[in-house]
């Protein structure tokens, strides 16, 4: 076991009716880490930050935070943890500056105890202090929660998926964020559908269907993409699209933008070459490219559905 | 008027008291084109959107949409146009041959000609046998693919999509994206917001509006090429992130 883990989850099992949310994982989370749940929606996200934050009971297998079991030691956990949940949960008509104040007296602090830690983001919201939370755009909430989650002065930090739905300006301000927070030796879980935000983390898990696919920091996850990906320029992409398609399988040959992205083995590139050189016509250009986040999560889930079926 | 064009907008201005959340706004989109519009929130987007969609009317400005005034002929506009969101596209607690007739009926349709069009979309998404299925028990991915199909079932010209893809898995996303490419081919204008910048790199040409400013506007290639960066996220940034530093200075100074 890691001695520096922060968050340990154990063969954890969690279902609803017929539903397996959450499927025997198996991950944990170094002090001083942020770590990344990729996965679309559905794939037990929000179930398992439920589970360690210490609001929902598991079927089976077991947890920690910080060395406390999720189950036993639940008011521990909810004394030094900070959970920021998906959905907006703050009081809508309580005004900002109330909002915070409540959330400080619930942990028995005060905002101004801990305003180190909020000065950087609460200064963003500050001219809004009078608002009602319900008031507010998307992005101004999104800060206003983060600052609650934060103001007791937690060691570890749980987002469930804190960028959802803001724009992309936001959410790299956002990110800013968390990596001054990890500065000052916060432990960050945060999970996400978008598999660029990925390269943020330090190491991610992608998740889906319950089950953890794979963990590792991003740049591993990457370079160990089993096939060779080409982007290939056409004045016909349509009958690239069907010819390569009808060679290399459909799933393989895939329309980004006015380029294509093709994947294969390593006789790929010859393959490509042969083509182009065959219909001349078209102006076939082609060139690698490095495999993206998303093309990793993708092969990954292919080969796990391969072994469902078996 | 160019014959190409089935959106023409030129001079648009909206104003809601003194704050103007579109302004002087010129652009065309070509019949086919997959377009993206671009901006952070509170940029002035849905503005627009609505604007297009004949549900609000422009400040000042010419607007055209399938060749209808969106100040006349609102009610012409809205029969030509389809709509989806990730927020709102389908009845939950409706089955999906219930939403298709729903939605059909709203459109005018008759029930055969419904019907009709049911069996050859559902059949084509390989969801035939489980039409009886409340739409509630269908996963993320098939919502939306049906409700992509759904929103062309009157045949309209163009489709406005909002936010469409947010939270699906990336093999639905692409296969998704795949729809979009199909329905472009077959001259359907596509108008479609996103915050993800890879789905930028999708599109023909984007619009990228700052402040109810459109502030660039091109394909993707060339946007990329104009400001020497590699990816659209990183051509967001740069023109999105210097207006919002400039405000925030110019509040810290007030």
């Amino acid at each position: 076991m890691n001695e520096k883990a922060s968050i340990i989850s154990n063969n954890l099992s969690r279902s609803y009716g017929k539903t397996l949310a959450v499927d025997a994982i198996n991950f944990s989370v170094d002090e001083g880490e942020i770590f990344g749940l990729i996965g679309p929606d559905g794939a037990g996200k929000t179930t398992l930050f439920r589970i360690l934050t210490t609001l929902l009971l598991p079927d089976s297998g077991s947890a920690s935070v910080m060395g406390y079991d999720c189950v036993k030691d639940y008011k521990q956990i909810r004394k030094n943890i900070g959970y920021m949940p998906g959905k907006f949960s703050l009081y809508q008509d309580l005004t900002v500056k109330e909002n915070l104040n409540f959330y400080a007296t619930v942990f028995q602090t005060t905002v101004k105890e801990n305003y180190h830690l909020i000065e950087d983001i609460y200064r963003q919201i500050e001219p809004f202090k009078n608002r009602r939370a319900g008031k507010l755009s998307g992005g101004m909430k999104q800060k206003l929660a983060l600052c609650c989650a934060l103001v007791h002065k937690p060691k570890v930090l749980f987002l469930d998926e804190p960028t959802t739905g803001v724009d992309a300006v936001s959410r790299v301000e956002f990110w800013e964020m968390l990596h001054r927070l990890k500065k000052t030796g916060l432990t960050i879980l945060v999970s996400t559908p978008y598999m660029d935000e990925a390269v943020r983390c330090d190491r991610v898990g992608f998740i889906q269907k319950g089950k953890i696919l794979q963990i590792g920091k991003p740049q591993d996850i990457v370079d160990s993409f089993p096939m060779m990906v080409y982007a290939v320029k056409s004045n016909n992409p349509k009958f690239v699209i069907n010819q390569l398609g009808a060679i290399l399988g459909s799933e393989n040959v895939f329309r980004f933008g006015n380029e294509l992205h093709i994947y294969g083995d390593k006789m790929l590139h010859e393959t490509l070459a042969q083509f182009s050189l065959n219909h001349k016509e078209y102006d076939i250009e082609y060139q690698s490219i490095e495999a993206g986040v998303e093309d990793c999560f993708i092969e990954l889930m292919k080969s796990n559905n391969d072994q469902e079926n078996e | 008027m160019n014959n190409d064009s089935i959106i023409t907008v030129k001079h648009l201005y909206k104003q809601f008291g003194s704050f103007t959340a579109n302004k002087d706004l010129n652009f065309e989109v070509k019949r086919g084109e997959i377009f993206g519009f671009l901006g952070a929130n509170g940029a002035g987007k849905t503005t627009t959107m609505k604007i297009l969609c004949g549900l609000s009317k422009p400040t000042s400005g010419e607007v055209t949409v399938a060749g209808f005034d969106v100040y006349q002929d609102t009610e012409k506009i809205k029969r030509n146009i389809g709509y989806m969101s990730q927020k709102f596209s389908l009845y939950e607690d409706l089955s999906v041959i219930e939403n298709i007739v729903f939605y059909g009926g709203i459109y005018g349709l008759g029930y055969k000609e419904i019907m009709r069009s049911a069996k050859e979309m559902l059949t084509g998404l390989g969801i035939w046998d489980i039409r009886k299925k409340v739409i509630a028990d269908l996963p993320l991915g098939w919502k939306q693919k049906l409700a992509f199909s759904l929103a062309m079932l009157h045949k309209p010209s163009i489709i406005f999509l909002d936010e469409p893809t947010g939270g699906v898995d990336p093999v639905t996303r692409r296969q998704f994206w795949d729809m979009i490419y199909a329905a472009a081919e077959t001259g359907i204008t596509i108008f479609v917001t996103t915050h993800y910048m890879d789905e930028a790199e999708y599109c023909d040409r984007v619009s990228i509006m700052v402040d109810g400013v459109i502030v660039a506007l091109d394909s993707p290639q060339q946007l990329k090429a104009q400001y020497q960066v590699k990816t659209m996220d990183e051509v967001f940034l740069k023109l999105a992130r210097a207006k919002t530093e400039t405000t925030n200075q110019n509040q810290s100074a007030l």
